[in-house]
């Protein structure tokens, strides 16, 4: 029997062709002409890579169209990090990146050489939780917890954006210093979906950090 | 994902040269839409340049009294200087109703003016569609159009542009620097930057191959009111149904721009003397000869109600 792997590949391959076929009998002379020119085929290609990651040096190899999240996940371990929709709508992939929060869905990993990445594995651990951990264990700010680390990492980077003064759609006053109130902090956790609704309790617990770190 | 290799461009000179040596590269700068499109296929590039290595990240001051904004500018960066927040606010705020903190982060100038159109028939491979295969028809035109555009359109294509950023740069001006592989500059005005589809829809803009934007430079800030109203199915994280940037002087004139209505930022200079007289009589020669679906004839009177918004807003009342 085929490899579950192979039987993927063969089945995408297929439908692959399948369009294509489709979409040559359905094509009026006219379309050729207009088509842009199609890009050379190219082999699969690996690159070197060394960036850090949770306080940590790390090298790697990989294919340059490993995602920065397949990278985390698959060749260096760190499952922490969620790949929910792997297309930017839903921030449960979200890290931080030179202390900056991204979703790494929609990034490559070789895009990456010589920065400094932080997972939910880097910002704290069991025994010493980051006050953002605490504070969700504490509020119950989850349910089925899949969407945790790209909230906490995102609320961690989002209270530094407040500070930085970078305004967001909820700020009523361009010019004046954001405050974190509700309507900002919804507006500024927009980019992180929670399937099982616990925002209430998401909310409660990046409100209680905030007011402790003001 | 088609495979590609890749590279890390150190000048925009040397990027620009990379691109026409390498036929079938694109560069990418925040990823955030060309990845998207990559992992679904119907972006291919087989060879990747790196941009984000160039030194384009800055807001300068021009001699003009105006303001240059670096390709690699990050949506955030941008909408949090100064200089934006105080001079240029219909820029501010277009951005940040734009995507996500954690997109905006990403995202950079140059990338924002060139994504591609969010229409569903273009992002679903299995359907026609003119601007992803040429010839092939166009899936919206008689099918589900809510979101599609009602001027400017064609028989080949009624997409629209979905940046917010574009419709306030292109109310305040913009001009967009670029080199290409020869070395030569030149400066292109945000009106004529992006097109209308006609019969090549897959064409969304003035660049030639290998052609790379460095900057986008703004004329010194005009004052008045300015504002940017976006109107969609969600309160945050959505794409417009509909926007309005507009900057209005105190004396009733002013400027306006539309977004979600056209495949490109819509502005109409001879409609805005019809600003002092409200609201129907702009709308009337903003969307003249326009073509609305079934679907989406609501966003002619949905346009009039958010310019009587920004109207009133702009009085003060
Ligand atoms: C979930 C989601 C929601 C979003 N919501 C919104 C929204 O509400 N409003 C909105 O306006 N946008 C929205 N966006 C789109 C987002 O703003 C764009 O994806 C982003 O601005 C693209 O910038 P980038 O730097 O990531 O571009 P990339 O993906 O890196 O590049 C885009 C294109 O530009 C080309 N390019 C990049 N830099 C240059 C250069 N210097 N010169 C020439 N060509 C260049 C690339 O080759 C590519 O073709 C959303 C995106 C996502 C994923
Ligand atoms: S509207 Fe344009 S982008 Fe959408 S299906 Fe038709 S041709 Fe394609
Ligand atoms: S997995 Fe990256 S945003 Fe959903
Ligand atoms: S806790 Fe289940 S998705 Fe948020």
């Amino acid at each position: 029997m085929n490899h579950p792997d192979d039987l993927e590949i063969s089945r995408r391959e297929f439908l692959v062709m399948g369009t294509a076929a489709v979409a040559v009998t359905m094509l009026p002379p006219l379309a050729e002409a207009q088509a842009p020119p199609a890009a050379p085929v190219v082999k699969p290609a690996a690159v070197k890579l060394a960036f850090n990651v949770n306080g940590k040096a790390r090298e790697l190899e990989v294919d340059t169209r490993t995602t920065l999240l397949d990278a985390l996940r698959e060749h260096l371990n760190l499952t922490g990090s969620k790949k929910g929709c792997d297309q930017g709508q839903c921030g449960a992939c979200t890290v931080l990146v030179g202390g900056r929060r991204i979703v790494s869905c929609l990034t490559l990993a070789v895009m990456h050489q010589g920065d400094s990445i932080t997972t939910i594995e880097g910002l704290g651990t069991p025994d010493h939780l980051h006050p953002m951990q605490a504070a969700f264990v504490k509020c119950d700010g989850f349910q089925c917890g899949y969407c945790t680390p790209g909230q906490i990492c995102s609320a961690v980077a989002m209270l530094q954006e407040v500070k930085a003064g970078i305004p967001s759609h909820a700020t009523s006053d361009l010019t004046a210093a954001p405050q974190l109130t509700p309507a900002e902090l919804r507006e500024r956790m927009s980019g992180n979906i929670c399937r099982c609704g616990a925002y209430s309790n998401i909310a409660e617990a990046i409100t209680e950090v905030a007011g402790r770190t003001a | 994902m088609k495979a590609f290799t890749f590279e890390r461009a150190n000048s925009p000179a040397e990027a620009a040269a990379a691109a026409v040596r390498n036929p079938g590269s694109r560069f990418i700068a925040g990823g955030t839409n060309l990845l998207d499109l990559m992992k679904l296929e119907i972006e291919t590039p087989s060879h990747l340049i790196d941009v984000n290595g160039l030194a384009l990240d800055k807001i300068e001051a021009t001699a003009e009294g105006g303001l240059r904004i670096g390709a690699l500018v990050r949506n955030t960066d941008l909408a949090a200087d100064e200089r934006v927040r105080r001079d240029y606010g219909v820029l501010a705020r277009a951005l940040v109703a734009g995507a996500t903190g954690q997109l905006r982060n990403m995202a950079t100038t140059a990338g924002n003016l060139l994504q591609r159109t969010r229409c569903p028939y273009f992002y679903d491979t299995n359907q026609p569609c003119n601007k992803r295969a040429p010839g092939s028809g166009c899936g919206a035109i008689g099918g589900f159009s809510r979101q599609h555009a009602i001027v400017g359109v064609s028989e080949a294509c009624i997409a629209t542009h979905p940046s917010d950023m574009a419709v306030a740069m292109r109310v305040l001006d913009a001009v967009v620097e670029t080199i290409r592989p020869d070395g030569s500059t030149r400066s292109i005005p945000i009106a004529e930057f992006h097109r209308l589809p006609g019969d090549e829809p897959h064409i969304d803009h003035l660049l030639t191959p290998g052609e790379l934007i460095t900057a986008v430079t703004l004329p010194k800030p005009a004052g008045g009111k300015q504002i940017y109203l976006k109107v969609r199915d969600r309160a945050s994280f959505a794409f417009a149904l509909i926007s309005v940037a507009a900057i209005i002087f105190p004396d009733g004139t002013g400027r306006v721009a539309l977004g979600g209505v056209a495949h490109k930022p819509w502005r109409v200079e001879e409609a805005e003397s019809e600003m002092p007289r409200g609201a129907k009589a702009l709308t009337a020669r903003l969307l003249a000869g326009a073509k609305p679906t079934p679907e989406n004839a609501f966003k002619l009177k949905l346009v009039e109600r958010a310019l009587a918004s920004v109207l009133a807003e702009a009085k003060g009342a």
